[in-house]
């Protein structure tokens, strides 16, 4: 099993999302993480969906989004491509930790975008394993909430 | 122009003359505007119904059916048809009426989110959000549905903007970004195709649904000619391929003929053509195992779905089978041929007459005595497996059955779409007792419009494929749930629309029978009755 990233061209149309969704529910495959936003054309959206399986599965399943009339285009992120996730993590911390916090956010080049006596929120950017690596550092001390945005990616060049 | 007039006019412009439909509450704006329209709608008796025969009008006329309802259950009643003309590729517009633009999503009386519903059974749908959008709609729903593969299209038009006023003007052309079907196959692969055919000693054509829906059967038939290649077929392909051509080989499949299935088994090429080969076309891990495989589809989703081709060639058969037919040389089949008749030679078992009237005795009798002409509804259960196995077809859009999702109560309403289609032709239903039960309120649109069809009930006392699959699982005595302790006078049912019948318990009778009901007004109604044992093969 290997993790692909698909990037889809769609029309920005109210029921769009809910007949990918559905198609993906009806022939059987799952959704690792979903984004998606308009582009520089109004009418247009880019998703970005990641999914887990083999190769068959994925000329399936791109053969499919392909014949959806709303589907405009489907790619293949390919390691050719950027791809990054956003995470915001409200962490617990003291006055002790604060600095070996401080310490890693910055080495992780991520943000403190708040904070109060007790909590403090991070922006970390980063490919999925960096994010998911970040979160492993800071747990011990305590996350309070956690979102992360799911992959978005586009092709180099 | 009123919308409702606009969505009349639509329909004419897409060349449409006959719309099945059942009128509702929120679509009471169209009907006013169908009242003087010159597209004439015929109500049917229930809105699966409505969708069936829409379905047999599209088959039989090879253009797109149109079926129409009110929002609600009227709507959700035509899932089932539009599932089944999903699932057989049959191009097909359905529109539906909508609670007002202010009202969905507040769960009034008859809502029913019916796109949504119908999100994986059509091939598209739209709900109208604004009554200019009307024109465009109907343009890329009808091209939609019959280009590329064909499919049902659903629009669901809520009742506020059918009464709404809009500038009218019909668009000459479609332009969607996300739906361009490649139509002409890739030369490359084509000379691929070519050079295997010319290396191959046991070839062998697989022909499905595909060649009728895409209008392919002339240029298949061509290339049976010219290449001389055995022929076999799928249940959708049945009228795909005349059964009296020299190379016609038969049914393969679950319900197949074991020659044609050995001939797929030892086959070192098979041509697929627009079938998706799914599980009910083959059987077990013999199929296909020494061939290479070249399968050629409108659909690019169907190539590698069920099996790994080593040729794909995507796109519309017609022309491919042109371009193969300009250069395919014959192959020397001869042989391989002669081992094929010899195989079907020596299946030939036919079953024993004595007793009750035999369906398939009745059937091979009927495709005798039919008009060669003649359009088959087949309905689903042994009976559809009955006539695909002793009807013989020789030309294309005559038979029509549920293929893929396997709809009782199919064959009553798509007969009735048939004969609408074209009046001029002989058809019959086939059907056994509980198909007939599942449409037989069908008779009263049957009778209403005259429509002369002749309806063969294979009466069995229950429900026989269900039955014989219990006793082929769990052994004899172990039926459960297909008997229905009672059943009507069926042709006291007929006869209470007005429609003659005449029951037949004996072979020898069905001839007279069938003249009979050739001869009379309407429809009519022959009721074989039918050994509840009468094994499907």
């Amino acid at each position: 099993m290997n993790r692909y990233v698909l990037s889809l061209l769609v029309e920005n149309q109210a029921g769009v999302l809910s007949k990918i969704a559905g198609l993906f529910t009806r022939r059987g495959y799952n959704i690792d993480s979903l984004t998606v936003g308009i582009t520089d054309n109004p009418d247009i959206s880019r998703m970005t969906i990641m999914i887990t399986g083999d190769e068959q599965m994925l000329e399936q399943i791109s053969k499919q989004l392909n014949k959806l009339i709303d589907v405009i285009k489907v790619t293949e992120l390919s390691s050719k491509s950027v791809c990054r996730e956003l995470a915001l993590i409200k962490l617990s911390y003291s006055i002790k930790n604060q600095s070996l916090i401080k310490e890693a956010v910055n080495i992780f080049r991520g943000n403190i975008v708040d904070i109060d006596s007790k909590s403090m929120m991070i922006e970390v950017t980063g490919t999925e394993d960096k994010i998911t690596a970040f979160i492993d550092l800071v747990k011990p001390y305590g996350i309070k909430e956690i979102v992360r945005s799911g992959v978005t990616g586009l092709e180099r060049g | 122009m009123k919308v409702s007039d606009a969505i009349c006019q639509c329909l004419i412009e897409e060349n449409v003359e006959v719309v099945f439909g059942y009128p509702g509450a929120t679509v009471i704006p169209l009907y006013e505007s169908l009242r003087t329209s010159e597209v004439k709608h015929i109500l049917v008796r229930h809105e699966q119904a409505a969708g069936h025969s829409a379905s047999g009008y599209a088959r039989a006329k090879g253009s797109v059916g149109v079926c129409l309802s009110t929002s609600g259950p009227g709507a959700t009643n035509l899932i089932t048809a539009i599932a089944t003309a999903y699932m057989d590729s049959i191009p097909m517009v359905a529109i539906t009426g909508q609670v007002k633009t202010n009202q969905i999503g507040k769960d009034v009386f008859q809502e029913a989110d019916i796109k949504g519903a119908t999100a994986s059974f059509t091939k598209h749908n739209y709900l109208v959000k604004e009554a200019k959008d009307i024109p465009r709609i109907f343009k890329e729903a009808f091209y939609i549905a019959r280009t590329g593969r064909p499919g049902p299209v659903l629009i669901d038009i809520p009742m506020n903007i059918q009464m709404e006023d809009i500038e009218f003007s019909y668009p000459d052309e479609v332009n969607i970004r996300g739906y361009k079907p490649t139509v002409n196959g890739h030369k490359g692969q084509i000379k691929k195709v070519l050079e295997m055919i010319r290396k191959s000693q046991r070839p062998l054509i697989c022909v499905g649904g595909g060649v009728i829906t895409g209008d392919a059967k002339e240029e298949v038939e061509e290339f049976i000619e010219k290449s001389r290649i055995p022929v076999v077929h799928t249940l959708m392909g049945k009228d795909g391929v005349s059964c009296e051509s020299d190379y016609y080989v038969g049914l393969i499949g679950t319900h197949g003929f074991s020659y044609s299935n050995k001939s797929v088994s030892k086959a070192d090429m098979l041509i697929l053509l627009g079938t998706r080969i799914a599980d009910r076309a083959t059987v077990g891990p013999n199929f296909a195992k020494d061939a290479e495989i070249i399968h050629i589809d409108i659909d690019p989703a169907e190539i590698g779905k069920n099996l790994g081709p080593s040729i794909p060639v995507v796109g519309a058969l017609k022309n491919i089978l042109k371009d193969l037919n300009k250069e395919v040389k014959s192959t020397h089949s001869e042989e391989w041929m002669e081992e094929i008749r010899q195989w079907k030679h020596d299946a030939k078992v036919f079953a024993t007459d004595e007793g009750h009237a035999n369906p398939k005795s009745i059937l091979r009798k009927l495709s005798e005595i039919a008009d060669r002409d003649a359009i088959l509804a087949a309905d689903v259960g042994q009976n559809q497996i009955w006539s695909a196995r002793n009807y013989g077809i020789v030309n294309g859009r005559r038979f029509l059955t549920s293929g893929g999702l396997g709809t009782m109560g199919y064959s009553i309403p798509a007969a009735f779409g048939a004969k609408t289609a074209a009046p001029e032709r002989q058809v019959i239903a086939v059907m056994g007792d509980g198909s007939f039960q599942m449409s037989m309120f069908e008779l009263g649109t049957i009778a209403a419009n005259k429509a002369k069809i002749t309806l063969v009930l294979f009466n069995n006392s229950g429900l026989g494929l269900v039955r014989e699959i219990q006793k082929n699982t769990f052994g004899e005595g172990h039926s459960s749930g297909v008997e229905f302790g009672l059943s009507p006078d069926f042709l006291k049912i007929a006869e209470a629309y007005g429609i003659k019948g005449r029951r037949v318990q004996f072979n020898e009778e069905f001839e007279a029978a069938f003249r009979e009901a050739q001869d009379a007004e309407g429809a009519f109604l022959i009721e074989c009755v039918t050994d509840p044992k009468e094994s499907t093969f």
